[in-house]
């Protein structure tokens, strides 16, 4: 096993730490990222450079990245050299894209210590930064993504225009390049059916709503992603604060609705909370999107409060390694579809029950 | 991008779909995800940027001779034609936001509702000459001999880069 190949098996041999669960209102919002859009001036961009120009990207990059402190120590992996099993687990863990993920064309991650920071190398555009942050951590999260732009631009050159900024493959990034977003868990606003109006809302302001993975994904388990959608003529501080101030709004409604469903029906409730969890102690097969909506459920008992469930970290990393790539790669080798919803529901009742031993839960 | 199901429209729905744990990417007209059925329980979340969209409002107003000549404005750099990237939303290189400028303006006004930018600029202090950007000139220079078939010379720059990539690498491992 060379060294890279084992520093790959340390990183995903345990959780993402963004899924602690610890950071500020975790229990309502489940990470805080920040993703910059970057291009080297004088390349094509991704999707119209030639193989070795992207060779060039890669190697250029990781190169600046090796002269920094933001990176020091980081792990670069080039997505062609990686089995697609294990492509896919990076996907999962939402550091890379599945675009970065199909492994064709010269591409990389790098992978700071932690998570916290990593590195997509030609993507949609030839850099894209990104910065985690477990719970909501706007500021903390934007102060790292843009020390390490600030490094790597000491030592890069970027497609920059004065007038519009930062200079994009697509025209929706243009400007800033920045994607700030909260991933908000919102399941009393969906039980009493006002999740529409509150998306509205919430888009009306120029913010946009997607699902758990990024574009182009479905809403599971009552995840909301909520973003910024404009990058020209709003600075990054600009972004941030409107990001902030709805996200403050959406779970002040959220916490609302949750009072009143525990002031209204609190016996239903708990009904559901508690048959959820038994579903997931004991059950022999199980879906991967069953588990995540199963999870929601007792997510919202544990941020209600509700005495005797697991730690808020055991859901969060539940939502996870229960991916099929997670899930392959805890057994050891392939599975059929009906055999990882199997052993999912053996993985799903071993967490659980290792949680009831630590913390006396499941009373 | 047109759609799966019918080809002929533009997709303007993307999604991914989990079933029993297979992932499956769809690129589908609005008319065919009706069809087939693709709504969900909270409704999407259609990007709200929706770049066929900004196309049309814009195409509309203009006559077929006009957007003939639009289209075959290329960006001298990379050889993009403006007709391509509204195909596909995406632009060749920097130097098309110049070539496109005209075009680009009103479209980035419709995307974000303005066109100035008011965040960071690069921090550059352009005394550190550093590795990186050795290493990208090393590529480009690398490019120019195998282009002019002096292979002697490509072999050298290549050589050197592999020198660099190195260093880098055992600096970063270290």
């Amino acid at each position: 096993m060379n060294e890279s190949t084992a520093r790959f098996e340390q990183l995903v041999s345990r959780p993402s730490p963004w899924l602690a669960g610890d950071g500020p209102h975790a229990e309502l919002v489940v990470s805080t990222r920040m993703r910059l859009a970057r291009n080297l001036a004088t390349v094509p961009f991704t999707h119209r450079a030639r193989e070795e120009q992207l060779q060039g990207v890669v190697a250029s990059v990781a190169s600046a990245a090796s002269g920094t402190t933001s990176f020091a120590g980081a792990l670069l992996l080039r997505m062609h050299e990686i089995a697609g099993l294990d492509r896919q687990i990076l996907v999962e863990r939402h550091l890379v894209s599945h675009e970065l993920g199909d492994g064709g064309r010269p591409r990389g991650i790098l992978v700071g210590s932690e998570e916290r920071l990593s590195l997509m190398i030609n993507e949609e555009d030839h850099l894209r930064l990104q910065s985690m942050a477990s719970g909501f951590q706007l500021a903390e999260a934007w102060g790292s993504a843009d020390k390490a732009d600030d490094e790597l631009s000491q030592a890069l050159d970027f497609a920059y225009s004065e007038e519009i900024g930062y200079l994009t493959s697509c025209p929706t990034n243009t400007g800033t390049g920045l994607r700030a977003s909260v991933l908000i868990h919102l399941p009393a606003l969906v039980l009493l059916k006002e999740i529409d109006r509150v998306l509205k809302s919430v888009m009306q302001v120029g913010l946009n709503v997607r699902g758990l993975y990024g574009e182009h994904s479905n809403v599971m388990g009552n995840l909301f992603q909520v973003s910024n959608q404009t990058t020209l003529g709003q600075s990054e501080r600009d972004s941030i604060e409107s990001l902030d101030r709805v996200t403050r709004q959406i779970m002040d409604t959220e916490t609302r609705a949750r009072e009143r469903l525990v002031r209204d029906a609190r016996v239903q409730i708990e009904d559901k909370v508690w048959r959820a969890y038994g579903l997931l102690r004991y059950c022999r097969s199980v879906s991967a999107q069953e588990v995540i909506n199963l999870c929601s459920a007792v997510r919202l008992g544990v941020s209600m409060g509700l005495p005797g469930l697991c730690p808020l970290r055991v859901i969060n990393e539940l939502l996870v390694l229960t991916q099929p790539a997670h899930l392959q790669r805890e057994y050891g080798g392939e599975l059929t579809p009906e055999e990882r919803n199997v052993y999912r529901a053996q993985l799903v009742r071993q967490r659980l029950a290792a949680a009831e031993r630590e913390t006396g839960s499941g009373a | 991008m047109l759609c799966q199901i019918c080809g002929k429209n533009p997709a303007v729905l993307h999604f991914t779909q989990i079933v029993e744990n297979k992932m499956s990417e769809y690129h589908l007209c609005e008319v065919c995800a009706e069809e087939k059925g693709f709504t969900e329980p909270v409704k999407p979340f259609k990007e709200k940027f929706d770049v066929a969209a900004a196309f049309a409002g814009m195409i509309n107003s203009m006559t077929s001779n006009e957007e003939e000549r639009v289209g075959s404005v290329q960006c001298p750099r990379c050889g993009m034609l403006y007709s391509a990237f509204k195909e596909t939303g995406r632009l060749g290189c920097a130097e098309c936001y110049n070539a496109f400028q005209f075009q680009l303006r009103p479209l980035l006004r419709r995307i974000h509702g303005d066109t100035r930018h008011k965040g960071k600029a690069p921090a550059r202090d352009g005394q550190t000459v550093s590795r990186a950007r050795q290493v990208q000139r090393l590529y480009d220079e690398l490019q120019r001999a195998v282009a002019r078939e002096e292979f002697e010379r490509a072999a050298e720059v290549r050589d050197e880069i592999k020198r660099l990539e190195e260093a880098a690498q055992s600096e970063s491992t270290s």
